[in-house]
């Protein structure tokens, strides 16, 4: 059987592009620009070769999808820390790709001690995009009380107002972050690794593919330049009971957003941000904005982060199905950003609707693998679907390359379905239209100056999205 | 397509279920002829109710069975239960402390991940908490009683291991580590790992000397830890106390003919005590074990109230012991044919089998699929005249009775009883 090996998109890729060159692969097309996921060597014609998000490699290589896998350690880690049994074997540390985890408080506080937490009988609130590290890392704390919020990114957005300590990435010896951060412990240093299934490294001859990686080191790599100290220096927001706090989306999200706001009458500034601030100000009094993942909004209106904020009705989907009983709610379809969800399978799988589906799973008694970002809505979806034997895999992104030797379903979003029919793939059901909304919280009993506020942000958008 | 169980859990099939009540019942009956009073805690609790004490060591509270419940969007996390005595110690303190002594007693599953897979993941305990009481009589107690369970469960060649939680904390004190470096040996030897006081002892000579004959010897009278003593009372005066405590419980146990084997270094999994620890052993198989928690109710936010206990487990219990026969009533099953879609016969026959059962038969009225092997008497009913044949396993017909009275002193006959 070929040899399958998973390599990163993202921040490893053009090390990764370059330490495979150097070892003579002679890859087809790696690059930040490629259009397909599935590579070519010229040096091993006979290698499966697959592009995935780097934090979904650990878990591929650890199911069996892949022998070979390389992406971060911080990765590896994130997955072995909860589940120590799947660890894959870490064959070599490559050598690039440096960086550290750090437990980071803002500045503007007074940093605590590490003692200190330990011994606070108030809830310590860890975010991060590495949640079971982060967990690990409270109980080796002997925290005698914590919550983790699992993010999408942004973590340094969060602390102080809405989360004590933020687990990030940073360079090997950073001693400050975006947004005002600043480290208390570093949790662990990282760099890229090469690593392999547990049972392929014990059962499969993968020696000649190893060999060309054995002795390839790539030159070491000036640190990059600090953080902009424009984005250092912040001023931490101050609120009280009247002041409504807003969320807004970072990423592609933010152009189409900027264009509703401005219609609605509200100014932003540095938004979006070219040094990184997530804090933007605004001409609305009373009223402070955050800049964070549209994924994480849901989360945060439910915990009180925010009053309001601006998201996919899909995001809000997945949310509402992991915590039913959560009060966020839609307020105002704002009409942006319109994709459907849907569900879809191969070309060649014989079935054109979810009901074909499920009787052509329940025929061949196959467990069903279902990848989707979404994966709250994707386990409902299969639940309600009776798909019988099904298992939720959750990825971040690029889910489309997935199928076949990785899944059976997705779950995906989509706007024209030209990405899926390009990877030869075809649409079986839609489960819902998603556009982004203004979202709050049910049941909350307002103040009249606050109620106020946000009435008039509910009114200037509801007006502006009337005209789009 | 055929389903199969969860790796890590253990179907208890009829035969093993006759295991789990025998164990079952005479705990039970010996908890409540001791003048204990059942409790039961939720299988679920928050994850803080474990990490809130600080007792429960980062390798255990790894190996819990962790979610996000569907409201959990605060992030905080609610666990399989991994372990009974705290939760029984939060219901004391929610529902009963207002009583100055509290004797309880449970019997529950917990659930602790194991890798392999080999192991059960779900464990039954059966468990006693004895919580107000401070004195070393309270501790003989929970010693005798769960060892009155074994041997009404026909363990009576069980091996009992001391140690003392206070002497081992005052051990790591002894060797001069950091504050730090204490949590972390501690953290290592609560996960089981006591070779790690060895390896220590290598690195501190002038304590090796000391601590040897702690460590590695193992005594059998309360004159072995009256020999320590003498020859701490000056090194390591932080001893003595802890000393003095065990002497008192070794003293008690001697003059009641209880056999043990004083082990410092078999004090392992003892995250919460502060005092005695006990472990009963059959052979290599570790049936239970329990000890002295004096600082776990301060720690949860109740009052400064002193507390022990034991659990025994199931799980192992059910594989060592002997089950006894069936005794001879049980053991004559009957079953009464019948009609099943004529109502009168259906009647007459559940009115007989209502009295044989009262009268301590095993009494089953016909279904379909029928193993007729399993019975010893097959009665057949005449709802007209409500005469009863009575059928041996065979099926050779024996005789013909006109009542109730009759019946019950054919089959009691036959039975011997």
């Amino acid at each position: 059987m070929a040899v399958r090996i998973a390599l990163p998109k993202g921040k490893l890729l053009n090390d990764t592009a370059a330490f495979l060159e150097k070892a003579g692969w002679q890859l087809n097309d790696y690059s930040q620009s490629m259009r397909n996921y599935r590579l070519k060597s010229a040096r091993f014609p006979d290698l499966l070769i697959k592009v995935l998000q780097e934090k979904d490699i650990p878990i591929q290589v650890a199911i069996g999808n892949y022998d070979l896998g390389i992406c971060g350690l911080e990765w590896i880690k994130e997955l072995t820390s909860k589940y120590a049994a799947a660890a894959p074997v870490r064959i070599r540390n490559l050598g690039y790709g440096k960086g550290a985890l750090y437990a980071a408080a803002s500045s503007a506080a007074e940093i605590p001690s590490l003692e200190s937490l330990a011994q606070s009988p108030e809830i310590v609130r860890i975010v991060s995009e590495y949640p079971n590290i982060a967990e690990s890392f409270a109980l080796n704390l002997r925290l005698r009380r914590f919550g983790v919020y699992p993010v999408w990114g942004a973590a340094e957005a969060y602390p102080p107002e809405n989360a004590t300590l933020a687990l990030v990435a940073g360079g090997v010896d950073e001693k400050t972050f975006n947004n005002g951060l600043k480290p208390v412990k570093k949790v662990l240093n990282f760099s890229a690794y090469l690593i392999a299934n547990r049972t392929s490294w014990q059962q499969k001859d993968l020696s000649e593919v190893m060999a060309t990686l054995e002795n390839v080191q790539l030159e070491e790599k000036e640190t990059p330049p600090a953080q902009p100290p424009a984005a250092i220096h912040f001023i931490p927001q101050v609120t009280d009971k009247y002041t409504v706090r807003l969320a807004l989306p970072d990423g592609h999200q933010q152009k189409h957003t900027v264009q509703l706001l401005n219609k609605a009458g509200i100014q932003v500034g540095d938004y979006p941000s070219p040094a990184g601030n997530r804090r933007p100000t605004t001409n609305l009094e009373g009223v402070v904005i955050k800049v964070i993942r549209p994924q994480d909004m849901p989360l945060q209106v439910a915990n009180d982060s925010f009053d309001l904020a601006i998201t996919g009705i899909d995001w809000v989907t997945d949310h509402l199905d992991a915590f039913p009983s959560s009060p966020v709610q839609p307020l105002v379809n704002l009409k942006l950003g319109w994709v459907k969800i849907v569900a879809v399978v191969g070309n060649d799988v014989p079935a054109n609707n979810i009901y074909d589906y499920q009787q052509f799973c329940n025929k061949n008694a196959a467990s069903i693998r279902v990848a989707s970002e979404y994966v709250n809505i994707a386990d409902k979806y299969a639940r309600d679907n009776r798909l019988g034997m099904y298992r939720v895999l959750p990825t971040w992104g690029a889910t489309e390359a997935f199928i076949p030797e990785d899944a059976d379903l997705l779950i995906e979003n989509t706007e024209t379905g030209s990405t899926i029919a390009r990877h030869n793939l075809k649409i079986i059901d839609t489960l819902f239209e998603s556009t982004a909304h203004l979202i709050g919280a049910k049941s909350k009993d307002y103040s009249g100056v606050k109620k106020a506020r946000i009435d008039n942000i509910v009114k200037l958008l509801s007006k502006a999205a009337a005209g789009t | 397509m055929r389903v199969q169980k969860c790796k890590g859990t253990c179907d208890l099939a009829t035969a093993q279920m006759r295991r789990f009540r025998l164990i079952e019942d005479c705990f039970r009956d010996s908890c409540v002829k001791w003048g204990y009073q059942e409790v039961r805690t939720p299988t679920i609790e928050y994850l803080h109710l474990f990490t809130s004490t600080g007792t429960l060591t980062p390798g255990t509270l790894g190996k819990v069975y962790s979610f996000l419940d569907w409201d959990g969007w605060s992030g905080e996390r609610v666990v399989l239960r991994p372990e009974g005595t705290i939760p029984a110690v939060r219901l004391y303190i929610d529902e009963l402390a207002d009583k100055s002594l509290a004797r309880l007693f449970y019997v529950i599953n917990t659930f602790i991940f194991e890798e392999t897979g080999k192991e059960n993941r779900e464990k039954w305990q059966c468990g006693v908490e004895l919580i107000g009481a401070d004195s070393i009589s309270a501790d003989v107690e929970l010693i005798t009683l769960s060892l009155e369970v074994l041997k009404k469960l026909g363990m009576e060649n069980v091996e009992l291991k001391l140690s003392h939680a206070g002497l081992i904390r005052a051990l790591l004190t002894g060797f001069g580590l950091s504050p730090e470096e204490q949590g972390k040996v501690f953290d290592r030897i609560l996960d089981g790992d006591v070779a790690v006081l060895t390896r220590l002892k290598e690195e501190t000579p002038e304590l090796a000397r000391l601590l040897t004959p702690v460590l590695d010897m193992k005594g059998e009278t309360p004159g072995f830890l009256r020999n320590l003593k003498t020859m701490f009372s000056s090194s390591l005066p932080e001893f003595i106390p802890a000393l003095d405590n065990f002497i008192g419980l070794v003293d008690m146990l001697t003059a009641m003919g209880i056999k043990y084997q004083i082990d410092i270094a078999s004090g392992r999994g003892f995250e919460y005590y502060t005092g005695m620890i006990f472990q009963i052993y059959s052979g290599d198989a570790k049936l239970g074990g329990g000890g002295r928690y004096d600082a776990l109710i301060p720690l949860m936010g109740g009052q400064d109230t002193p507390a022990s206990g034991f659990a025994l487990q199931m799980n192992t219990l059910m594989n060592e012991i002997e089950l006894p026969q069936f005794s001879e009533k049980q053991a004559n099953k009957i079953l009464i044919n019948m009609k099943q879609d004529r109502a009168d016969q259906v009647k007459s026959a559940h009115r007989i089998a209502e009295n044989l059962r009262a009268a301590g038969f095993i009494v089953s009225t016909q279904v379909d699929n029928e193993n007729r092997d399993e019975f010893k008497w097959i009665l057949d009913v005449n709802d007209k005249t409500q005469e009863v044949i009575v059928f041996d396993q065979a099926g050779e017909r024996k005789q013909t009775v006109q009542t109730i009275g009759e019946l019950l002193k054919l089959l009691g006959g036959k039975s011997g009883s």
